[in-house]
């Protein structure tokens, strides 16, 4: 029967995760060490030149969390979620990028993967609990009795950008140990309990993409599986509809960007929108990326009852954004969200994530339309 | 955690005591190279001309039939690899079946990358390769048959006599993958009529490292390495005396209560398959009715990852296995099952017991209890599980 002393700790192999497993064991609890194998690194060579050493998922990996797991001494077991992963980020990150938005696939993973999945491996072996490596902090209002997300005591590390579909369900049964540390002394920690990935480097942004260079990505899964893709080439308008110059494809684009046009043009242009169905991207000044309001549907509360009237927040609309002052609105749906943001917010891109905050407190979130 | 019960015997076993005896007193006083001429090298050749003899008995075969290997994974090699460059013929195509060993199934893609043909044959639902497939996929070009005897994750035993009579009245030689029959079953290369038999020391409580191949008389290989003249020159390398001499007195006792273990575990696999299926609504038992080796039990438990209840089984402390894993220990899909017809889903609703020597009715009583609450419990988690 399910031991309530019993924690499955998601393990990556890197210092964070590792870093969980080590404090969790030493505050006695009985640990099972799990890695998720989501992406197999010898998949699209071409992208890495064969060389899948370093990132996640890769052998490397897995020999490092399975090592730290026989330091401590504890159950240690590799998931399979290959298919899973693939049908439910991979296909929906690119699927996202074609449709001319810019996915969050690590949310997704959350979503989906970690906080869905994992949860009811992690229950079926009797573990009612999980904890991972996120820089996150969970509590319960005693009043309320809802359980609340908030930020990482280092916000340079905060992740609960990523965190924000979290379930009252799936939070009263994670841990986030490191939510109370820095960085720093999370490595401090790892180095003073001789764990061997100590010094090992951060993981990069998107796990399955070399680089970060997921267009190469994205052409290098069509080739593998086959798909040709027709008139993916389209033209480069300005506002008005003039052709400026031609592109390889829209998911080479996201808003705001302002590299990669090859365009001489006097002043500077960015990517305003992409139009997948006319194959245009349409560029513009750094003016008219400003934008007063946005609309986020699939809204998940987490810290508040769902909004019945409007509530003042901070609100970040990309991982590296400075969380804005806004006035959320409930629109009729009670899922669907009016966000107004008190200055016009650059580059608010259709695909990413609006996440509301109250201090460290996050309200809650949904995706940008 | 207490030492679990094992039932992952097809995976490997532990060295039986008396094998171990054997092979400590060799390797603390029987040091000698067995190529040296000296009496210090003369103690260790007669120690492995003794052990190859033991061996032969086993498999009921001249000494000289024999070669040592590192292993079945080498002994399959060398028999495929060896066998299909001995053939000087400007196309070559070898036959196999969907599902060999990843010993036997990545050996043959090798050659593929080498320019040679492979045909897989399929098996029936019931993990059955029909010799008549075999027959059909030869051809004019075809070098080698290769089918192993007994299926490491369902344990159907193959028809092995059937097809090397196929190989032997169309001139092919027939290499046969022995590593989970021998010990098991009989296991006699020349009554099956076969060319190459491989055969792994640690699928029959002796240990890892140590393996053979049966080579008839006359048969044509080539080595795979290239060094001395040991092994007659087939399987270069100083000879692993230790080993060799576990691997001996392992096929000794291997014979010695090959009948008795036979009947005591195909008890035991029934009380199991039996009791399974009465403890857990909705199991299917695999290749149930196809002739099978005496202790492999392979079950498909509906809405249940076998991944899952690998690991609930193991904290429980019974060692049990699924599928096959890949590299980093992740669980895949078996290809076995999914050559029987199965579908990926299924497939990894599957779970290996395999008996040995070890196990006993009251393990069998607690694994089924095991089963049964890990099932149960699994299931009210499975949004796949209908039957609620």
């Amino acid at each position: 029967m399910p031991d309530n002393n019993r924690i499955a700790v998601a393990m990556s192999g890197g210092v964070d995760s590792s870093a969980v497993a080590a404090m969790l064991h030493q505050q006695g609890y009985e640990l099972i060490g799990l890695t998720m194998q989501l992406w197999n690194q010898r998949r699209l060579p071409e992208l890495s030149g064969g060389h899948a050493a370093g990132r996640c998922c890769s052998l490397d990996d897995v020999y490092d969390a399975r090592q730290v797991a026989q330091q401590l001494g504890i159950p240690y077991y590799v998931l399979n979620f290959e298919e899973r992963f693939e049908e439910q980020v991979v296909k929906p990150f690119i699927d996202e990028y074609l449709a001319g938005r810019t996915p969050i696939p690590c949310t997704l993973c959350n979503n989906f993967i970690k906080f869905d999945r994992f949860l009811d491996m992690a229950a079926g072996v009797g573990a009612d609990r999980i904890a991972t490596g996120h820089y996150a902090r969970i509590s319960r209002n005693k009043e309320t009795g809802r359980w609340q997300l908030r930020k990482g005591v280092d916000e340079a590390k905060d992740q609960t950008y990523f965190l924000f579909g979290l379930t009252q369900e799936q939070l009263s049964r994670t841990l986030f140990p490191l939510g109370e540390y820095t960085k720093a002394q999370v490595r401090e920690i790892a180095c003073s309990m001789g764990l061997p990935v100590a010094q090992k480097n951060d993981s990069q942004e998107i796990c399955f993409v070399p680089n970060g260079d997921y267009a190469a990505f994205i052409d290098a899964y069509f080739r593998e599986q086959g798909i040709e893709r027709s008139r993916i080439r389209g033209e480069i308008v300005n506002r008005e509809g003039r052709v400026l110059g031609e592109h390889d494809g829209v998911h080479h684009f996201t808003v705001g960007q302002r590299k990669g046009l090859r365009i001489a043009h006097g002043e500077p242009l960015y990517v305003i929108a992409t139009e997948p169905q006319t194959q245009r991207v349409i560029v513009g000044r750094n003016e008219d990326l400003m934008r007063g309001e946005l609309v986020a549907r699939d809204v998940n509360w987490i810290s508040i009852e769902p909004i019945r009237e409007p509530v003042r927040a901070m609100v970040k609309i990309r991982n590296k954004h400075a969380p804005a002052a806004a006035t959320l609105t409930p629109s009729g749906e009670p899922s669907r969200v009016l966000v107004r943001f008190d200055e016009p917010q650059r580059a608010v891109t259709p695909g990413q994530a609006a996440v509301f905050y109250d201090g460290d407190l996050v309200l809650g979130g949904g995706w940008i339309e | 955690m207490n030492t679990p019960f094992y039932f992952d015997h097809n995976a490997t076993t532990p060295v039986a005591p008396e094998v171990l005896e054997a092979m400590v007193s060799v390797m603390a006083e029987v040091y000698g190279n067995a190529s040296s001429i000296h009496r210090t090298g003369q103690a260790a050749r007669q120690k492995l001309e003794t052990a190859r003899r033991q061996v032969a008995a086993f498999l009921g075969c001249d000494s000289k039939e024999i070669v040592f290997t590192s292993g079945g994974t080498e002994a399959d090699n060398l028999a495929i690899l060896g066998a299909v460059r001995s053939s000087q013929r400007p196309r070559k195509h070898v036959v196999t079946t969907a599902i060999e060993h990843a010993a036997v199934l990545n050996t043959c893609a090798w050659l593929e990358r080498e320019g040679v043909a492979v045909t897989y044959v399929p098996v029936g639902a019931d993990g059955v390769v029909d010799p008549s497939d075999v027959q059909r996929a030869l051809r004019p070009d075809t070098v080698l048959i290769s089918v192993m005897h007994a299926n490491n994750e369902t344990g159907a035993i193959q028809p092995v006599a059937e097809i090397a009579r196929i190989g032997r009245e169309a001139g092919i030689p027939v290499h046969c993958d022995g590593v989970q029959a021998a010990g098991k079953v009989e296991a006699k290369p020349r009554e099956l009529g076969v060319d190459f038999y491989s055969i792994s020391g640690h699928k029959l409580y002796a240990p890892k490292g140590i393996g053979a191949l049966y080579i008839r008389a006359g048969a044509k290989l080539e080595p795979l390495l290239h060094g001395g003249r040991h092994e007659q020159g087939r399987r270069p390398g100083t000879e692993n005396v230790a080993g060799a001499v576990a691997l001996g007195h392992a096929a000794e006792l291997a014979q010695s209560r090959l009948a008795s273990e036979a009947r005591r575990l195909s008890e035991l696999r029934d009380r199991l398959e039996r009791g399974i299926e009465a403890a857990v609504p909705h199991v299917r038992i695999v290749a149930g009715r196809s002739p099978r080796v005496p202790n492999t039990v392979n079950v498909v438990f509906d809405g249940v990852e076998g991944e899952a209840m690998v690991i609930a089984l193991d904290l429980r402390g019974f060692a049990v296995s699924t599928g096959s894993a890949c590299s980093s220990g992740a669980v895949e899909p078996s290809h076995v099952l999914m050559a029987m017809g199965m579908s990926r889903k299924e497939a990894r609703s599957a779970l290996r017991f395999s008996l040995g020597h070890s196990n006993n009715a009251e393990q069998v009583d607690a694994l089924i209890e095991a089963i049964a609450e890990s099932v149960s419990h699994l299931r009210k988690l499975s949004p796949d599980y209908a039957h609620a």
